[in-house]
């Protein structure tokens, strides 16, 4: 498993990659896609709905189960990932190039304080106990 | 910590790369990788699944027939030819499903049944209690000394053959359902997935040279995510979601199962009698987006239903489900299922949803 180093994570398995204009971008890890095995649905936010840090926001589906996406910071969510409609396969081969949707934070600061590479690895490697 | 029950195939599975996971207490491969590619491996070709942990019981003895014509709901009598075989449901006096199986009729001193592995044990001592009153001379054996594998897809047999040449002979010409007796081998042209194939009973310390042996010929090993969908878009109903010992085989869709027309009595045909079914098991096809899962409930002009298996199908590229709706439900008719905090539209179809490499819907 290779987690990128230039993007933040969460506990619940999200990747966050912060954007020139200072909008963040959404994903599932390497580690959550392979946990949830072939991806067949993904539900999510729409664009203007505003999210509190930790709430429950999209919803990925692979045949085996349903899995809630939360949003890593408080902010307003300015677009999603239409394409998932037709190929959620995608967050299987290219889990950190599928994004799910990308928000305005409320505060640029959330999202430094969220997990680095190896914070998450350790989360990662804590539950694999 | 509990420690989790292995078949003799648990260090293959990890060697061919398996995700295993808990499974009733048993430490089996959900997945070799891709779920989706071993289902379309099954339906185009051919796939192999560890079903060891599944249980042979052998009932032999004078009276055996007669035994379980009394012990099972549908008719032993059906069966006359030897190997064939007869899926049934087992019944409590109330007419509840203890489990569902397969018997097959090997002679009139020995039939084989085959039962689930979360039942066996319950399975078993209900076998007995029964025998012990009405049949104390059969002898019921647990054949924990069993393997079984089973090889699905249009190629199975033919790569079964070419592992098991000494077998060919026998077996080239079971019809569907039956099986042949080949020494070490039993061989049944019987499955879960809703394709051609047999299912291979053997020696334990043999089944892990069998399986290799199978790979080697281009069988794929197949996980139980994928052996669900396959089951599921067959048509067949899997024990602890679509029926269990509080619900009737009639509402659970296994009256074609149960032998009501004969004068013969069986273990939970009165209660059947006195209590007709005022629910059945539908087909359900989801006209929006999303996936239909188990215990979702669903909304009729009749009352309320519930799924009892939902999953994607990746035959037909929508979400398929099984669903035990009141009965005034027809075919063709709309319903909706409450998917988190939306209602989404389903259509109330007739399953199998597909079998032998197409989908049917």
């Amino acid at each position: 498993m290779s987690n990128p180093t230039d993007l933040k994570y969460t506990a619940s398995h999200e990747w966050v990659k912060t954007e020139a204009d200072g909008t963040i971008t959404v994903g599932i890890t390497d580690h959550a896609q392979e946990l949830l095995g072939d991806m067949v649905f993904v539900e999510a936010p729409t664009a203007g709905r505003k999210l509190k840090a930790k709430e429950e926001c999209a919803v990925v589906e692979s045949v085996k189960a349903a899995a809630d996406v939360y949003a890593p910071v408080s902010g307003t969510v300015t677009a999603a990932n239409s394409e998932l409609d037709d190929t959620p396969e995608a967050i299987n081969s290219d889990p950190y190039g599928a994004w799910i949707f990308k928000m305005k934070p409320d505060n640029a600061a959330d999202v430094a304080a969220l997990l680095d590479a190896a914070g998450y690895r350790a989360v990662v490697d804590s539950e694999a106990h | 910590m509990t420690t989790l029950k292995q078949t003799p195939l648990n260090a293959a599975h990890r060697a061919l790369g398996a995700k295993m996971v808990d499974f009733g207490g048993w430490d089996m491969p959900v997945n070799y990788g891709s779920q989706i590619e071993e289902h379309h491996q099954v339906r185009n070709d051919a796939g192999m699944f560890d079903v060891c942990h599944m249980r042979v019981v052998d009932v032999k003895g004078d009276g055996v027939r007669a035994f379980l014509r009394y012990l099972l709901a549908n008719n032993a009598d059906k069966i006359t030819v030897s190997g064939k075989a007869l899926y049934s449901a087992m019944l409590r006096p109330n007419g509840g499903v203890i489990d569902d199986l397969i018997i097959y009729f090997m002679s009139e001193q020995w039939f084989r049944i085959v039962v689930n592995a979360g039942t066996a044990d319950k399975d078993i001592a209900w076998m007995k209690e029964q025998a012990a009153t009405h049949a104390p001379n059969l002898t019921i054996t647990s054949r924990n000394d069993l393997a079984m594998v089973a090889v699905q897809g249009p190629n199975a047999r033919a790569k079964v053959w070419d592992v098991l040449p000494q077998t060919r002979a026998a077996t080239e010409n079971l019809v569907n359902f039956q099986a042949a007796d080949c020494g070490e081998y039993f061989v049944a042209r019987t499955g879960y997935t809703g394709e051609d194939g047999f299912e291979v009973m053997l020696p334990k310390e043999k089944v892990e040279a069998f399986w290799y042996a199978l790979n080697k010929a281009g069988v794929k090993p197949i996980g139980l995510g994928a052996r669900d969908t396959l089951r599921l878009e067959a048509g067949m109903n899997l024990y602890g979601h679509d029926m269990d010992e509080s619900v009737s085989p009639l509402e659970s869709g296994l009256a074609w199962t149960v032998d009501l027309k004969s004068e013969r009595d069986f273990i939970g045909k009165a209660a059947l009698l006195t209590n007709p079914p005022t629910r059945k098991l539908v087909g359900l096809l989801l006209l929006d987006r999303g996936v239909l899962r188990d215990h979702q409930k669903v909304q009729t002009t009749h009352g309320e239903g519930e799924i009892t298996s939902g999953s994607f199908s990746p035959t037909l590229q929508r979400s398929i489900a099984l669903a035990r709706v009141p009965n005034g439900v027809a075919i063709g008719d709309t319903v909706e299922v409450e998917i988190r905090d939306k209602l989404l539209n389903a259509k109330v179809v007739k399953y199998p949803f597909a079998r032998n490499g197409k989908g049917l819907i």
